[in-house]
């Protein structure tokens, strides 16, 4: 079973293959990411994490949960030497964080309810588990940058969670915080695999504002693999990205 | 007799770091037992992350035993002076690991960040390919696009 939902400015696909989910269970995913969207939405003014941004609120006294996506944005921080940053021009977007995150706990939500084969997919971020309906590992494939409609690589993944940081065609979305005037240029696309999604997804956003160099943080993080395309369309591929490929 | 000025020097450099460090006022303080006996010089160990890039400044150490001038001058001492340097280095590195693991910061990682060869990484042009894929990922959309994904994957659910 299959829904398609758009929640927090994205589609968000949940496919379940147990026999057993129902509708209810589709309620509970999305009800979740509701929840998130609710409080850290920049859009919304009143979010937690928009008051906080505006100084109407106090992060030390705001919910469990934004003061656990900040220490986690901090220890990200520290652990990319700054080019993770939820602070960009001295404002507050933990998007970067709270995707990967968001997701990661609604598939272990679904995991909790005894599934054990689904994906999780948010604007692009996907966390997988076990098989697809034909008991095989989930088939990804990774967009091509320009051309939306085709895809450049295929993965098999059966547990993983993948993100891909980029720029879109209007510019870029991410920036270096480390430069004022910041355009990250020679790199327009950087897919992650990770032992899960919250993982996959915050080092994708910390190794996209590294540019060239970040496919290199990523070869030198354990337990992460990655894909980086230029903007000449040539992709540089970590050494141990060639176990998920699959030849189309 | 080379084995034993080599496994000094080293000794001496461990020293020397020590007392280098903690006249720049770091904090942590670093446990070292020194060789005391001849014995090989330490193998590099795989320094992995996170980071620990030191550049030490060595200066030569005063052995009293008169044979240093002649062993560790010249192209012979260049040559092992080089390797000491990076053997000393990253052997400390492997202590000062072992402390930057407990006391990670954003600026050495930055440090070490923009300071770390790039890795020799295969790379292929990129190949638009027919295949049936379960899910994409992708970068985050331009709102026509995002309008476009949208609307078939509503129709996929059907």
């Amino acid at each position: 079973m299959k829904q398609t939902r758009l929640l927090m400015g994205m589609p968000i696909t949940v496919e379940i293959v147990d026999n057993s989910a129902r509708v209810g269970d589709f309620d509970m995913v999305y009800d979740y990411f509701s929840y998130v969207d609710n409080v850290f939405s920049p859009y919304k003014p009143e979010s937690e994490i928009s008051r906080i941004r505006d100084g109407k609120l106090s992060p030390s006294l705001s919910g469990q949960d934004i003061d656990l996506i900040l220490r986690l944005a901090q220890e990200t921080k520290n652990l990319t030497g700054g080019y993770f940053d939820i602070y960009r021009n001295g404002r507050l977007d933990p998007s970067g964080i709270v995707k990967g995150w968001t997701i990661n706990n609604a598939a272990n939500l679904l995991k909790k309810n005894g599934f054990s084969d689904f994906y999780v997919d948010a604007g692009g971020d996907i966390q997988v588990s076990g098989k697809n309906s034909h008991g095989q590992n989930w088939r990804v494939g990774i967009r091509h940058p320009q051309k939306k409609n085709q895809i450049v690589k295929v993965l098999s993944l059966t547990n993983e969670g993948v993100a891909t940081s980029g720029t879109y065609e209007r510019g870029n979305h991410i920036y270096n915080p480390k430069i004022q005037c910041p355009l990250i240029s020679d790199v327009i696309s950087l897919t992650v695999i990770g032992p899960n999604v919250y993982e996959a997804d915050r080092f994708a956003t910390a190794a996209f504002a590294m540019g060239k160099k970040g496919i290199g943080f990523i070869e030198k993080s354990p337990g992460l693999e990655g894909y980086m395309i230029d903007k000449d369309g040539i992709a540089t591929i970590t050494t141990g990205f060639s176990r998920y490929t699959v030849p189309s | 007799m080379r084995r034993f000025f080599f496994s000094s020097f080293v000794i001496v450099t461990f020293i020397l770091y020590v007392l280098h460090q903690k006249t720049e006022g770091v904090e942590e303080g670093i446990a070292i037992a020194p060789r005391t006996t001849p014995g090989p010089l330490p193998t590099i160990p795989d320094i992995g992350n996170p980071p620990a890039t030191l550049s030490l400044s060595l200066t030569t150490p005063k052995v009293s035993s008169g044979y240093h001038d002649g062993t560790y001058t010249g192209d012979v001492a260049d040559a092992f002076y080089g390797n000491i340097q990076v053997q000393t280095t990253i052997a400390v590195g492997k202590i000062a690991d072992v402390k930057f693991l407990q006391y990670p910061n954003d600026r050495r990682t930055s440090i070490f960040i923009n300071t770390q060869a790039m890795p020799i990484l295969k790379t292929e042009a990129i190949q638009s390919q027919n295949a049936n894929v379960d899910i994409v990922t992708g970068a985050t959309q331009t709102s026509e696009a995002f309008i476009q994904s949208l609307k078939s994957a509503l129709d996929k659910t059907k």
